[in-house]
């Protein structure tokens, strides 16, 4: 098993908010072009990466998404050097006083704070209570002159706390949602440099999961898979969070069940990490599984999609938490999934899977 | 003028990453200890764990002077173990909860990483109401171990951005930093005391005690007082701002802790103006230093406090001014070198 530390830690480091995925997508394309046959871009800018399979062509195909894009912050206004942002993505204001940020300025990054303005600056009663995302600022420590050079509406606003190594091999760190899982997927990739596998992969770094499942989508429809995988985050159990809608670190990835999953797929997931010893959670997806699975499935015609989680503590939040062996058990699940793929499984899938 | 280079911003750096939440100031302890050695005539840590430092000088009618500021930061301790890997806390000193839910920590002597999480948005129904500090744990990681009573501090990490600071802790480690500096450069008209005070946030109690030993002729207080010079979001003025960044020292005039002495108050005016050295006058009002213990102590102590300001006090991270930590020394340097006991005429 190849240390997936370094890299996990390079790709939540690096920029890559919604819509604007070029940093990321560039790094994930220099470390995934070794691995495949062949890297491109979508018209949304996700990376798809192909290793051909080595059965007779025509050839089915496992499209494999993991979403890059992160949830962020844009200026929307600026007031005698200090920055008013809104959110791309969902985000809890109240995890944003005192959190460091860097201010993607077209100027140059600048490293900055988001800052809670005291009470008697905000309107009657605004200040007693949490304090809404429209009265937070962003102070980078520059005069009022320095930054209207160098800041413009519309710049980007990131999360900047840095990757910390945590006991038990757990990292934490902005972005984990859902670079751990692109991690996964590169470690699905190193597995198969080693394995043979009849069916092409596609290994597809998604853009706008975010926002509108728009990267997703879009790949789908273009690359037109046999069947599809979104690899996610989910809920990991922490304080506050109830042990039904939650995943302990460390006790492997889920399979997801609902709606978006095809049973079938399910089904020969869970059966195959069993046979490998892999440790896994069935998690229930009732309605929607909110990751790319529900635009993969929609895609043409309609596509065969599975969904594999790594359970995650404090989503959203800049101290994101993950254990590194279950980010190292869904990728070795997912080249085993690839792997054992036969020439006909595509014709096996059925309904009625008891 | 003295200005500020690569040593004085090493030394800062050192003091604000350290951890020494009021109650156990050992990690600044260990670095002032080391600092003032080869200035001092005395250096002795008290029973409460201050470290006082005497500097004699030279000649007739030396006035005592004390200079207080204080080692010791706001932060947590731990106080239960869940046998987890997460740890419910206590705050020591004030800190707004608002400023806990997904940070970055640091505790206990060895700073072990942890964080304060919260639960994920997706499974929070109304984001209005305050995340309470009942509702919070530090989270160490699945084989992370503290111990109930252990310290724990915001993990920021010192960081100069062009003109400015950006820092936990600047309140009071830029006070530590300049009596440094002015034990290094003291001046030989006074006999120079200086207290490095534990315990201000939890009730200004290392300086209570520092005072009666020192039993000096006047004091001033070093600290750092935030600025709340950020734009209104409402109809009226901002005229309630304490101070403002890059205004220079703030001169303390009244707050809740003492009426600050006014023929001190006048003399570092005085000193500014002659030396050209920029100055504010803090708002008077609300707040405390460490000169409201020292003022009251033995026969009484004539105490004045000046204040290096920084935004977003108690906060992960505060930022300062390196140009206002550099006049708020020469002020102070000036001050000690041209004050004779006529000042308290």
């Amino acid at each position: 098993m190849t240390d997936i530390l370094p890299f996990l830690k390079s790709l939540i480091s690096v920029s890559g908010i919604s819509a604007y995925e070029t940093p990321v997508a560039n790094l994930i394309e220099a470390k995934w072009k070794p691995l495949v046959d062949e890297t491109s871009r979508s018209r949304l800018g996700s990376l798809h990466g192909l290793k051909r399979g080595s059965g007779k062509s025509p050839r089915s195909s496992v499209l494999i998404a993991t979403h890059m894009d992160a949830i962020g912050l844009m200026v929307t206004q600026i007031t005698d050097g200090f920055l008013h942002i809104t959110e791309i993505g969902g985000i809890d204001p109240r995890v944003l006083p005192g959190t460091p940020v860097v201010v993607h300025a077209s100027g140059g990054d600048l490293p900055a704070v988001i800052v809670m303005p005291p009470a008697n600056l905000l309107p009657d009663g605004e200040g007693k209570k949490t304090i809404a995302l429209k009265y937070l600022l962003v102070d980078t420590g520059l005069s009022a002159r320095e930054v209207s050079k160098r800041v413009a509406i519309g710049d980007l606003v990131a999360f900047n706390t840095e990757p910390v190594e945590m006991s038990g091999e757990n990292v934490s760190g902005h972005t984990l949602d859902n670079r751990a899982s692109v991690a996964a997927l590169t470690i699905c990739l190193e597995e198969l440099q080693f394995k043979s596998h009849l069916w092409d992969v596609w290994a597809v770094a998604t853009t706008q999961e975010e926002v509108t499942l728009g990267g997703a989508k879009t790949s789908a429809f273009q690359i037109k898979p046999s069947i599809a995988i979104a690899v996610d985050v989910t809920f990991g159990r922490s304080p506050g969070v109830n042990d039904w809608e939650s995943f302990p670190l460390g006790k492997g990835p889920t399979l997801g069940i609902g709606a978006n999953m095809h049973p079938f797929l399910h089904k020969r997931f869970a059966e195959l990490a069993e046979k490998l010893e892999i440790p896994f959670a069935v998690e229930a997806m009732p309605a929607s599984s909110s990751t790319d699975a529900e635009t993969l499935q929609l895609a043409a015609d309609g596509i065969p999609t599975m969904v594999l989680s790594i359970p995650l503590r404090y989503m959203h939040t800049p101290v994101e938490m993950v254990a590194l062996k279950d980010i190292q058990r869904a990728g070795r699940l997912l080249a085993e999934f690839a792997a054992s793929l036969q020439a006909d499984f595509f014709e096996k899938i059925v309904w009625d899977v008891s | 003028m003295i200005s500020i280079g690569a040593q004085q911003f090493k030394l800062l750096e050192k003091l604000c990453n350290a951890l020494a939440v009021s109650g156990d100031e050992s990690e600044v302890r260990k670095i002032v200890l080391e600092e003032v050695k080869p200035f001092a005539d005395e250096v002795k840590v008290d029973a409460l764990g201050s470290v006082l430092v005497t500097k004699k000088g030279s000649g007739k009618n030396r006035l005592r002077v004390m200079l207080d500021a204080h080692m010791d930061e706001v932060g947590f301790m731990i106080i239960s173990d869940d046998g987890n890997g997460f740890y419910r806390f206590e705050i020591i000193g004030s800190i707004d909860v608002r400023h806990l839910a997904g940070k970055q920590v640091i505790v206990g002597k060895d700073h072990l990483p942890g964080v304060i999480g919260t639960p994920p948005i997706h499974l929070v129904h109304d984001t209005s109401g305050k995340i309470e500090l009942s509702s919070l744990s530090i989270d160490l990681g699945s084989s992370g171990k503290a111990k109930v009573g252990e310290y724990a501090t915001f993990a920021t990490k010192f960081k100069r951005v062009g003109a400015s600071i950006f820092s936990k802790a600047i309140d009071d480690r830029i006070g530590i930093a300049i009596l440094i500096e002015l034990l290094k450069h003291a001046p030989s008209n006074i006999d120079l005391c200086l207290a490095f005070s534990v315990q201000e946030e939890i009730g200004l109690r290392g300086a209570k005690v520092a005072a009666h030993y020192f039993n000096p002729d006047l004091a001033i207080a070093v600290d750092s007082t935030p600025a709340r010079d950020l734009p209104s979001q409402n109809d009226e003025e901002n005229v309630s701002y304490n101070t403002k960044l890059g205004l220079g020292p703030a001169i303390y005039i009244a707050n809740s802790s003492t009426i600050d002495d006014p023929r001190l108050v006048r003399f570092l005016e005085e000193t500014a103006v002659k030396e050209k050295i920029p100055y504010q006058f803090r708002q008077p009002g609300g707040g405390g230093t460490d000169a409201g213990s020292i003022q009251r102590a033995r026969a009484g102590v004539p105490v004045v406090s000046v204040s290096v300001p920084h935004r977003y006090t108690h906060s992960p991270i505060s930022i300062a001014r390196v140009d206002d930590w550099k006049n708020t020394f020469n002020l102070l340097h000036s001050a000690l070198k041209r004050i004779t006991p006529a000042a308290l005429r």
